[in-house]
Order: C-alpha cells, then sequence, then structure tokens
C-alpha cells in the first residue's frame, strides 16, 4: 500500500487543472442568466484555490461544471477545462464518468443528505472501493476501516454498521471525506465542506483535508462563503460575485492588500473574536443583485462605495492573472 | 440561591431511586408506541401464515376433495363434523374454504407481485429520466387509469373465454399504473437529492444510481400501497367469480363461493357468510402488516430527518 501511495504521489506544483473563460447559462424568462461569467483559475498539485463569495455568486455551479455536472437546464456556453492537458468540456460522457470519483472526487457541505439513508456506511464505502478502485469484497472492507480511522472515526468495525442517520454530523462529514478519498483523487472539489459544522469540527475537518494533501500531494479546490476558512486553508483565492471574478491572487495578497472594494468590504463585514468597540464588522449595504437582470458594467457597482459612473462602462475583467493578484476595479487601490 | 438549591434537588432526585422510576418510564413510553407497532405487524403476519399454511399442507390436514358432493347431507349447518357447514350440493364449505385459499392467494400475490415489479421499474426510470420516457408512461398510466375495468375484464374474457386466466390478464394490464404513478411521483422528489448528485460525482453509472441508490429510498409508498393491493386483488377475484367474469364452478374460490350461498342467504346463512367472513379475516391480516410496515417506514423518516 505504501509503495503504491509513494507512486500515487505527484510531483508538487504540476499544473493539473487550468479552467479559462469558464461561461455558465442558465435560461431565465425570456433571456440568459449567466451564473458563472469567463472563470479563469489553475490548480496545480499540492495547492489549494478558494472561491469565495456570497450565496448565489456561482461559486458552487462553477465547481460542479467542472465534473460536467452543471444542474439541468443550465450548460456550460463558453470556456476551456484543462485536466492534465486534456480538455473536458465536450468530452464524452463515458470519459468524465471515468474521471468523477477516480481522478476527481468531490466534498458536499450537507452530509446528512449526501450519504444514502437506506446504506450503511460500510454499504456505501465498500461499494465506492469496489466499482471504483477495483478492490475484491475483503480487501475493500479492510481498506474501509483503514479510511475510517484515518478520518477519525472511532471503533470504525463498528461504525461500519451503522446507518448515516445513527452517526454525529461530524463523523457523517467525516465518511464523506472518507469515501471522496478513498480512491486517491489527484483534485478534490470540497463545496462548503465545514458550513453545516460547529465551529470546533470545522478546524478538525480542515486540518484532515490539509493532512490529505500533504500526504499524496492532492489538489483542492475549496468553494466557501466563510472568509476565515478561506485564508485559513487556501494558497490562492478567486473573489466571486454574480458570477464574475472581481478579484484573484495569492491568499496573502488578497486578504492583507485586497484591491476590490468587494473584497475590501468583506473583509471588514468579517467578525473578529477580540471585542473591540472601536471596530465593530461593517456589513456591506444592499443585496447581491439578481443574476437575471445585472446592471451594465461592473455589477457590485450598486452597492460599492467608491461608485462613479464610468462604472457602469468598465469591462469586469482582472487586470493581472491569479498568481498576480488581479483586480476587476481600476478605480481603488490596494488599501494599505 | 434557589435556582441553585432546586438544580441540587433535582441532581437529587435524578441520583436517588426516583432517578431510575422517571428513566424507566420515559423508556417505557418510548417503547410502548414501537410495541405496539409490532404487535399488529405480527397479528397480521400470523393470520395470512396461517391461513397461506392450511391451504398449503390441506391434504396433510385431513381436508381433501373440495368438489365431493354428499347430496344426502346438502345444506347442514355447521357441526362438529363440518365446522362451516355444507352447500346445497353438500360438500364440506370449510374444506372448500381452504382449498379456495389456493386460488385466491396466488392470484392475490402474482397479481400484486408483477404489477409491483414493473410499475416500479418503470415508474423510477420516468421519474429520473423525465422527458419524453416520463411523459409516455405517464399518458399510459391515464389511459389504463382512465379505462373501466369491469369493459376491459369483458373484453378479455371475450377473447380468452371465462376462467382464471381473463382475471390475470386484466389485473396485470392495468396494476402496475398506479405503482408506476406512486413511484415516479417519489422519484421526482428523490432525484433532486443531495445523496443522488453525490453518487454521480463519483461516477455511478445511471442505471445504478436509480434502481441501487434511488430506488431503495422510493419504495416505500409502493411496499405499503401493495400490502392494500393483496387485499383489494383478493376482492377482485371475488367480484369478478361473483359475475361469473373469474373461476368457473366447480371451483372452490372464494368468491364463487359467496355467489353460490347467495341464493340460499335466507335458509342457510352459513354457506355465503363464513367464506365471507374468511375473505374479511385475511383483509384484515394483510390490512395489519401493511399499517406495521408503514410504521416501520414512518419511524426510519422521523429519524432519518432528525438528524
Amino acid at each position: 500500500m505504501s509503495t503504491a501511495a509513494a507512486e500515487d504521489r505527484i510531483e508538487p506544483g504540476t499544473e493539473l487543472l487550468k479552467v479559462s473563460g469558464l461561461t455558465v447559462g442558465f435560461p431565465a424568462g425570456a433571456g440568459l442568466l449567466l451564473a458563472a461569467d469567463r472563470i479563469d483559475f489553475e490548480v496545480g498539485a499540492g495547492r489549494t484555490v478558494g472561491l469565495v463569495g456570497e450565496s448565489g455568486c456561482g461559486k458552487s455551479v462553477t465547481l460542479r461544471s467542472l465534473l460536467g455536472l452543471v444542474p439541468y437546464p443550465g450548460e456550460v456556453l463558453a470556456g476551456q477545462i484543462r485536466w492534465r492537458g486534456e480538455e473536458l468540456l465536450g468530452a464524452s460522457k463515458r470519459r468524465l464518468a471515468a474521471l468523477r470519483g477516480t481522478e476527481i472526487s468531490m466534498v458536499f457541505q450537507d452530509p446528512t443528505s449526501c450519504l444514502n439513508p437506506v446504506f450503511s456506511v460500510g454499504d456505501q464505502m465498500t461499494e465506492t472501493l469496489r466499482k471504483r478502485a477495483g478492490l475484491g469484497k475483503g480487501e475493500a472492507r479492510s481498506r474501509a476501516i483503514e479510511l475510517l480511522n484515518r478520518v477519525g472515526v472511532p471503533s470504525p468495525e463498528r461504525r461500519l454498521a451503522s446507518y448515516p442517520h445513527e452517526l454525529s454530523g461530524g463523523m457523517r462529514q467525516r465518511v464523506m471525506i472518507a469515501i471522496a478519498i478513498s480512491t486517491r483523487p489527484k483534485l478534490l472539489l470540497a463545496d462548503e465542506p465545514t458550513t453545516a459544522l460547529d465551529v470546533t469540527t470545522q478546524e478538525q475537518i480542515l486540518a484532515l483535508l490539509k493532512d490529505f494533501q500533504e500526504e499524496n500531494g492532492m489538489a483542492i479546490v475549496l468553494v466557501s462563503h466563510d472568509l476565515g476558512v478561506i485564508s485559513e486553508t487556501c494558497d490562492e483565492v478567486v473573489v466571486m460575485y454574480a458570477g464574475r471574478m472581481l478579484e484573484a491572487g495569492l491568499d496573502r495578497a488578497v486578504m492583507r492588500h485586497p484591491r476590490h472594494p468587494y473584497t475590501q468590504g468583506l473583509i471588514e463585514a468579517m467578525p473578529s473574536l477580540e471585542v473591540s468597540d472601536e471596530e465593530p464588522p461593517v456589513p456591506i449595504p444592499g443585496q447581491p443583485p439578481n443574476l437575471a437582470d445585472l446592471p451594465p458594467g461592473c455589477p457590485f457597482a450598486p452597492r460599492c462605495a467608491h461608485r462613479r459612473d464610468a462604472c457602469a462602462e468598465i469591462p469586469v475583467t482582472l487586470d493581472a492573472s491569479l498568481l498576480e493578484h488581479g483586480s476587476a476595479c481600476p478605480f481603488v487601490e490596494a488599501a494599505a | 440561591m434557589s435556582a441553585h438549591a432546586s438544580s441540587e434537588a433535582v441532581a437529587a432526585k435524578l441520583s436517588g431511586p426516583l432517578g431510575s422510576g422517571v428513566a424507566a418510564r420515559l423508556q417505557r413510553r418510548a417503547a410502548s408506541e414501537r410495541r405496539w407497532a409490532t404487535v399488529t405487524l405480527w397479528i397480521g403476519i400470523g393470520i395470512v401464515a396461517t391461513i397461506v399454511f392450511v391451504s398449503l399442507a390441506a391434504p396433510l390436514l385431513g381436508f381433501s376433495e373440495p368438489n365431493k358432493q354428499h347430496l344426502t347431507e346438502a345444506l347442514q349447518a355447521p357441526s362438529m363434523q363440518h365446522p362451516f357447514g355444507t352447500d346445497t350440493l353438500g360438500r364440506d364449505i370449510l374444506t372448500r374454504v381452504i382449498y379456495g385459499g389456493r386460488i385466491d392467494l396466488t392470484f392475490a400475490f402474482v397479481t400484486t407481485l408483477v404489477p409491483f415489479v414493473l410499475g416500479a421499474l418503470l415508474g423510477a426510470v420516468a421519474g429520473y429520466r423525465g422527458g419524453w420516457v416520463d411523459t409516455t408512461v405517464n399518458r399510459l398510466v391515464d389511459i389504463v387509469v382512465a379505462f373501466p375495468f369491469i369493459v376491459l375484464i369483458l373484453a378479455i374474457v371475450t377473447i380468452v373465454g371465462p376462467g382464471l386466466t381473463g382475471a390475470y390478464i386484466g389485473v396485470f394490464a392495468v396494476g402496475w399504473a398506479l405503482y408506476a404513478r406512486l413511484t415516479r411521483g417519489e422519484m421526482l422528489v428523490e432525484r433532486q437529492r443531495e445523496y443522488i448528485f453525490a453518487a454521480k460525482t463519483l461516477g455511478y453509472s445511471t442505471p445504478r444510481i436509480v434502481f441501487r441508490h434511488a430506488l431503495p429510498n422510493v419504495i416505500r409508498a409502493a411496499i405499503v400501497f401493495s400490502m392494500a393491493d393483496i387485499v383489494l386483488n383478493i376482492l377482485l377475484l371475488s367480484s369478478l367469480s361473483y359475475l361469473g367474469l373469474g373461476a368457473v364452478p366447480p371451483s372452490p374460490e372464494w368468491g364463487a363461493l359467496v355467489a353460490e350461498g347467495q341464493q340460499v342467504l335466507l335458509t342457510s346463512w352459513w354457506v355465503a357468510t363464513l367464506p365471507g367472513l374468511v375473505i374479511v379475516l385475511v383483509g384484515v391480516g394483510f390490512s395489519l402488516i401493511g399499517d406495521g410496515i408503514a410504521d416501520r417506514f414512518g419511524r426510519d423518516f422521523s429519524l432519518t430527518g432528525g438528524g
């Protein structure tokens, strides 16, 4: 097993996934709604990219489109998804299905609804191991026990016989993760993996993901609305708003020197643990816009404190790439 | 201060002998509801199992020749020798009821199981796939449900002749529709569930997701309905035989027994009444099983929802 693990390990930094110009559309009334509009990012082995933004900003749709699973009736309209040099957009269903669960796995926000209620934990784990990793019955069982042990589920032999409803939320999320990593994927897509959990469990789950990443050089794309989770886990951050990228860069650069007013607003709106009368969290006024009825130009303009007339005409394009810290706002410069 | 004292008092109560009493009472309350559902389920299983066993093992239990006539012993009231009495031709009614069980129970099981499987599969595929598959299955269901059943049976009997064959074909042709509709409705909800999406992200094939992952979650309603359906199918065969469209004489089918007894109902009540009561008893048995299963499923649901 350990030699296999060593072979599986990918050289850190190898480019795995490169997404460019990804655009996902849904029909809305008579028109078209772009849930993701020209999204670019890339992730290398051992790296973590975070997609952050408010609810409904297109993070999850972006993530799902990577697996070719855009919810009906949506469709990827343009762009490229390159997986280790292979174009996944337009790839056959068979090819995509072969990648899912083997090279690319996914974990979800709500572990309660993501496990099948009528099958035991053991059934669901061994099914993946047998069908997707090609193990035999006995092998799959011992590997499942090993995995449960690995993700910190106590008395794994007993847990194999448990049904999802008999486990706590944290335990279920551990099982979900165990299933997702059981085939040693090279890329893990994590859709708000800690949102449904309490804070202490959150920390443990994030630490667990980090552990696996260090172990076999897996890449992670993490989606969250929680800047705290993102900054703690990610190497690079993509800030999304209304399906657009507003800012992207290395985690430290974006968090310390946010260039876009939206990112600055998000950071100011983050509650801090220290009680301070001087700097209470500042909410961003207004609501995220209706995707079907976006204003021209910068989608954030109606809520922006630095708004000016030209905002309605600017193209929403980053002025630099992910690694160089780009912002879509030409008017506001980095807060010191 | 007083709050402190009262919480100490509660603690003292809980750790004292009263505490164990409280725990025991709460556990009893939780257990009694469960036990009641289990008791009714087992009563139902007991009734059905007894009748199935007796009709299968009839010759070993000393019952034979359901059609043997003793014209001298016609229309005798229930007695030790003939517990259910005898009919107009002097045949022992209990023996006829027991042999009739073979016909009716077989009919009930087969005409429930075959449409159940067919309907559940069609409904599952229709609900999951949607689109033209769904539309086609739905229109078929509409046609079948809207078609007057008796007219259909008459048409079939005209073609294949009187007897059980016509009844079998008729129920097969119609029975699947309700299962398909039930399963389809559940599947429409189920296919939106996250675990289905999770299964897709694991790269499972669509047939695997539909039949192995989703179907066990959508089949409960159909299972509960099938228990009621068994009863309905027994009653259906009885009604058809009563109308002369089902079993033909001298078959001891239950509905035929009731139909024969009806002519002498005023003078010899037992001829129609006792077989009728057996039909009722079987119906109650299956209904109890159905309720018991529904209760169990209900409990699973609440546990699942209460994460």
